[in-house]
């Protein structure tokens, strides 16, 4: 890691010494146990607050939009992969994005962590190779980081960013054999009546707060349609019939563009498994027009792209 | 009035004997997401656990309320009360902190020229039952803000857990009719005072995250401008989470639906917080939304109503998604300079 670390300072430093750049987002260490946060950098003296390990778990494709500066990104294969279908949504010039991908094994889900501890409180934490060393009051333990990766990671097929400027370290190696629908395929094999159960079970949950689209790189509409208020399109209580309206409306919204970086179940303060909904809609996608978005600079999402070969069934 | 203890396998007892008079608010584990709910039975109540992920703010500011309800004909319009009888409360094992955001909430909603109705009249009914706390997270600043670990202020009753047993104390007048309710309550003993005060004064030591805000409200007065609010909010992704989170953020929106006039929580850190009928928005981005937070907790309301909104409860550092934390935030305005202040005089 401290080699990987010194790598991306090296890069950021010489990006912006050469002035390819006029800020680096990166990432921090942070005010809690396994917990970093973005960080902003355009003094190549600050270089150094970079790191990187597998807390790294922000998305920063997210603060690439709407940017009047040049900017080098630290991206993992989902962050990667979100800056190109922005790019490829016409949302950033390429030209002011230099993508610094860094091969990634998989993030650390803190609420993981903490399930496991109950209610002990992690004081200190570090990440060394394939372990994490937690320690709190009268309490310190050795725990397999694999055990506790975010689920999204654990289907992850693009550990390496499929598409970027500069890479820092070495390649690793995919999860070529994985299939990363089991979820979804659990869901299907439910009746319809224990699937609504599920969803609404999942969704009455909800307290409305938005981070799920605050955080995601492609939630950038300049007025999301939660917030229009002429015409005013469903309610705005926690009431669960516009608690659902505004999910699935969101999941549909981000249809053959998400990735599954996991950003909107890491941060859903009441635990909705959100992903479960979006990796749905990317099977559909799949299926149906053999896409995975992110892939590709140029390619549009299929629903916001017509070709003649489009299934058209419904077309009678 | 003496001191009391009960035997914790007894609460149950206890819970039960008072939800005949009383709606019982408590912490409880719904979905893993400790919250304050109506307790159907006593056996749910979790009282070992650390304090609610949710604050209990919404016993007296439910996200969603009815404030009347109307009809409307052809020339007249008809209003009516919403149909709900509140009845007495007691909300159970409340944290010396959340406590606080109570008497705050009170300077905020039921003091002044105009009073919150709806609030006045849920908090007035209220018997607020506290539980102090005995080990403190790291988030905790909560005696950075005037709070403690047992602080008293903003309850009638202090539950104190000396292991086997609750100490039971009696704060204000209330809080002894309370207690009186059950004269089977044992007195509590010498030692059972002197557990409370060592694991009192132990809680207080643990307590280790420090904010220093003095002289942080007099410094906002002339930083209404500084470039700090646009650093600050770099990595804000303007969710809801640290006011939804918050024990005292209150802001809400108002809105018509199907003969309901409603409210709901609003947040200053949404785009259409303060957006105008006219499509101004004197707030149009995440920079004069953080200030708006910042100046609220520890500038307006200072002037206004003598102490800081924020009570050091630390739900903010705990669910912010990007680590944004507000503990920092203080630091560095606290940081700056002091001539800073007269800048924009």
């Amino acid at each position: 890691m401290e080699k990987l670390e010194k790598s991306l300072r090296e890069i950021a430093e010489k990006l912006l010494s050469e002035k390819k750049v006029d800020l680096i987002i990166g990432y921090e260490r942070g005010t809690r146990p396994l917990r970093t946060t973005p960080c902003f950098v355009n003094k190549t003296e600050d270089v150094q607050k970079l790191i990187w390990d597998s807390s790294c778990d922000n998305n920063l494709a997210k603060y690439v939009v709407d940017r009047k500066e040049k900017v080098g990104v630290v991206a993992k294969g989902c962050d990667a992969r979100l800056i190109a279908v922005c790019i490829a949504e016409n949302q950033v010039p390429k030209e002011n994005v230099i993508i610094i991908g860094v091969p990634c094994l998989g993030v650390v889900d803190r609420k993981k962590v903490e399930s496991k501890l109950e209610e002990k409180e992690i004081l200190e934490a570090t990440i060394e190779g394939e372990k994490i060393k937690v320690k709190g009051e009268e309490f310190e333990l050795l725990l397999a980081k694999n055990d506790f990766l975010c689920d999204s990671c654990l289907t992850c097929k693009h550990r390496n960013p499929p598409i970027q400027d500069v890479l820092v370290g070495e390649e690793v190696p995919e999860l070529t054999e994985v299939n990363e629908f089991t979820e979804v395929e659990n869901l299907e094999a439910m009746a319809a009546e224990e699937r609504w159960n599920h969803f609404n079970g999942e969704l009455s949950k909800c307290i409305r707060c938005y981070a799920c689209r605050s955080v995601c790189p492609l939630c950038y509409c300049k007025t999301c349609f939660v917030d229009q208020s002429i015409p005013t399109w469903f309610g705005k209580t926690n009431d669960l019939s516009d608690t659902m309206i505004y999910h699935i409306v969101r999941a549909l919204h981000v249809a053959g563009r998400c990735v599954d970086c996991g950003a909107c179940s890491r941060v859903c303060p009441v635990n909705i498994n959100l992903r479960e909904l979006m990796k749905k809609i990317e099977k559909i996608v799949k299926e149906r027009y053999n896409f995975k978005a992110g892939l590709s600079l140029e390619e549009a999402p299929p629903l916001g792209d017509f070709k003649s070969e489009d299934p058209q069934e419904f077309i009678k | 009035m003496k001191w009391k203890v009960i035997e914790k396998s007894k609460l149950p007892n206890l819970i039960g004997e008072l939800a005949r008079e009383y709606e019982i608010f408590a912490p409880v584990d719904r979905k893993s997401i400790g919250s304050f709910e109506r307790l159907a039975s006593g056996s749910e109540v979790s009282l070992d656990s650390r304090n609610t992920k949710k604050p209990p703010k919404d016993v007296f500011i439910p996200q969603t309320e009815t404030l009347f309800t109307y009809k409307t004909g052809k020339q007249e319009v008809e209003l009516a009360a919403p149909q709900v009888v509140i009845g007495q409360r007691v909300v159970l094992a409340v944290r010396p902190c959340d406590a606080k955001s109570f008497v705050l909430l009170d300077k905020f909603l039921s003091s002044g020229e105009y009073k919150d109705a709806y609030y006045k009249e849920k908090r007035k009914n209220t018997t607020i039952v506290g539980l102090a706390c005995n080990h403190p997270l790291s988030t905790c600043f909560c005696t950075s803000l005037g709070g403690s670990p047992h602080g008293k202020e903003g309850l009638d009753v202090l539950l104190q857990d000396i292991n086997d047993k609750y100490l039971i104390e009696p704060i204000t007048e209330r809080g002894e009719k309370l207690i009186e309710k059950f004269p089977w309550l044992k007195e509590a003993e010498r030692a059972d005072i002197d557990k409370a005060k060592k694991l009192s004064d132990d809680a207080e030591a643990a307590v280790k995250s420090k904010v220093s805000i003095d002289g942080v409200d007099n410094k906002l007065d002339g930083m209404f401008d500084d470039p700090i609010w646009e650093q600050i909010c770099q990595k804000c992704l303007n969710c809801g989470i640290c006011t939804f989170f918050c024990p005292t953020c209150c802001c809400f929106d108002v809105l018509d639906e199907d003969g309901k006039r409603i409210r709901i929580w609003d947040s200053c850190q949404f785009s259409c917080f303060t957006l105008h009928g006219s499509g101004h928005n004197p707030r149009p981005s995440g920079k004069e939304r953080m200030r708006q937070r910042i100046m609220h907790k520890f500038n307006y309301f200072v002037k206004t109503h003598g102490e800081s909104f924020c009570v050091g409860c630390g739900r903010c550092i705990q669910e912010c998604p990007v680590n944004l934390d507000i503990r920092e935030v203080v630091g560095a305005i606290s940081a700056l300079p002091t001539d800073k202040r007269s800048d924009n005089d």
